[in-house]
């Protein structure tokens, strides 16, 4: 979807202020949210791709006023409502009223957290050779699609070159939709500054994206 | 999607109460409700929290660039095969089978971004700083990389080639950045310790010998 968080090259937002010695978390909560994401989504609640569309569908003025652990609250409470793992009654009451649909895996507990501290793997066997190799100029296509896509806005319509091939891999297109992985052949693609951002681009910058197959085609 | 059931209520809360104590509540609600229905246990997020803030952290992509600044074999390997090479130093299996490592040169230089969300090498490099996830650096990294890196102090020559990779799948970018002059003979421990997290994310360069820590 076209939201706020597809932020690159958009103006205005000002300058980029780093924080002398920034704590892990600033409040004791927000350890807890990304501790209740991680639990939640191992217990098989969602995949990390729908985790984060839920992130992008926060109204655009939730979105870019709220900080950053709080959009990851705001996106596990209407996922956990929406899929039905939590009743709307009770996230108002702020206890268990109910029986309501529990995560695929059962209950996360203490024993399993070394497993989750271990990254996923998203490789895939391929279900059809890659279209696409080392050196092809493609245009990344100019979709929108109003579900979740990791194709930035910013690169859609535009040639660039594919660099290298990073095999085949859950399509996050799909996954955040829970419509299955249908993996998909992921490439890097590397795009001259100018190409992106007109003539007076500065010559000396290239930018990629890691593009999956289904964001291409030949140019 | 049920994405306004609560946000009417979220500004209703902002009328009477700090932030803090209203996220505090609302975060330990939602704890309270799926510690009832049995889907968590509170031991089980306090381990989680306890990994994050014990476990990761930049020593960890600190001693890999050390590594490489030193074995050239290591070097090779790990600009060819990140996960394979890190493997061998330990820790391969919490970084996962998606990680590249970018080497800086005298001619080009290396930024790493998420323009979509935060993605960032977490087993390298920890949870990411606030700055990296927020709107100023994820809108103008890809269009402006050297105004981003002036607000880091950080200039670079004109004719260095600035590459930007925006992180928007699973794999994960950590730069290995130029050894400083002035190090010939350190230890790797030595070494590891002038590597700052904005070096391996491109946004700034490592410490150089004598300058204040």
């Amino acid at each position: 979807m076209n939201g706020v968080h597809d932020m690159g090259g958009m103006d205005g937002f000002g300058k980029v202020e780093a924080e002398p010695n920034e704590p892990m978390f600033h409040e004791q909560w927000e350890g807890r949210v990304l501790a209740l994401v991680r639990a939640m989504g191992a217990a098989g609640a969602f995949n990390i791709d729908t985790s984060r569309f839920y992130r992008e569908t926060l109204p655009p003025d939730v979105y870019l006023t709220s900080s950053y652990y709080k959009k990851w609250l705001l996106g596990l409470e209407d996922l956990l409502v929406d899929k039905g793992y939590v009743a709307p009654e009770e996230m108002k009451a702020g206890h268990a009223l109910k029986a309501t649909k529990a995560p695929r895996r059962g209950k996360f507990t203490a024993d399993q957290v070394e497993r989750i501290m271990v990254r996923g793997a998203f490789g895939r066997p391929a279900p059809a050779p890659a279209k696409f190799k080392a050196g092809d100029r493609v245009r990344a296509k100019n979709i929108h699609p109003l579900t979740h896509t990791r194709l930035p806005r910013y690169v859609r319509g535009h040639v660039g070159t594919v660099e290298r091939d990073h095999g085949c891999q859950v399509f996050p297109d799909s996954a955040a939709m829970e419509a299955g992985e249908n993996p998909q052949w992921l490439y890097t693609v590397v795009f001259d500054a100018a190409e992106l951002w007109g003539a007076d681009a500065d010559p000396s910058v290239k930018i990629s994206i890691d593009a999956f197959e289904p964001y291409l085609e030949m140019a | 999607m049920a994405q306004d059931h609560d946000h009417d209520n979220d500004h209703h809360h902002h009328e009477h109460g700090s932030e803090l104590s209203e996220m505090q509540i609302r975060v330990r609600a939602l704890e309270s409700i799926l510690t009832e229905k049995g889907y968590v246990e509170p031991a089980a997020l306090d381990a989680i929290i306890e990994a994050y803030e014990t476990k990761i952290g930049p020593r960890n992509g600190a001693r890999v660039v050390a590594k490489a600044w030193t074995d050239p074999a290591f070097r090779q390997a790990l600009l060819e095969d990140a996960t394979k090479a890190i493997g061998t130093l330990g820790h391969a299996s919490r970084v996962g089978d998606h990680l590249v490592a970018v080497e800086n040169t005298p001619q080009r230089h290396n930024m790493v971004v998420c323009t979509l969300c935060s993605c960032y090498p977490w087993e390298m490099l920890g949870l990411p700083p606030v700055w990296y996830k927020a709107a100023p650096y994820r809108s103008r990294a890809v269009k402006d990389p050297r105004g981003v890196l002036a607000d880091f102090g950080v200039t670079l020559p004109q004719d260095t080639e600035i590459r930007v990779w925006d992180s928007t799948a699973e794999t994960r970018f950590l730069v290995l950045p130029m050894r400083p002059a002035g190090t010939e003979g350190w230890s790797e421990q030595q070494l590891a310790e002038i590597v700052t997290r904005d070096s391996m994310i491109g946004t700034g360069f490592p410490k150089t010998p004598g300058s204040p820590s």
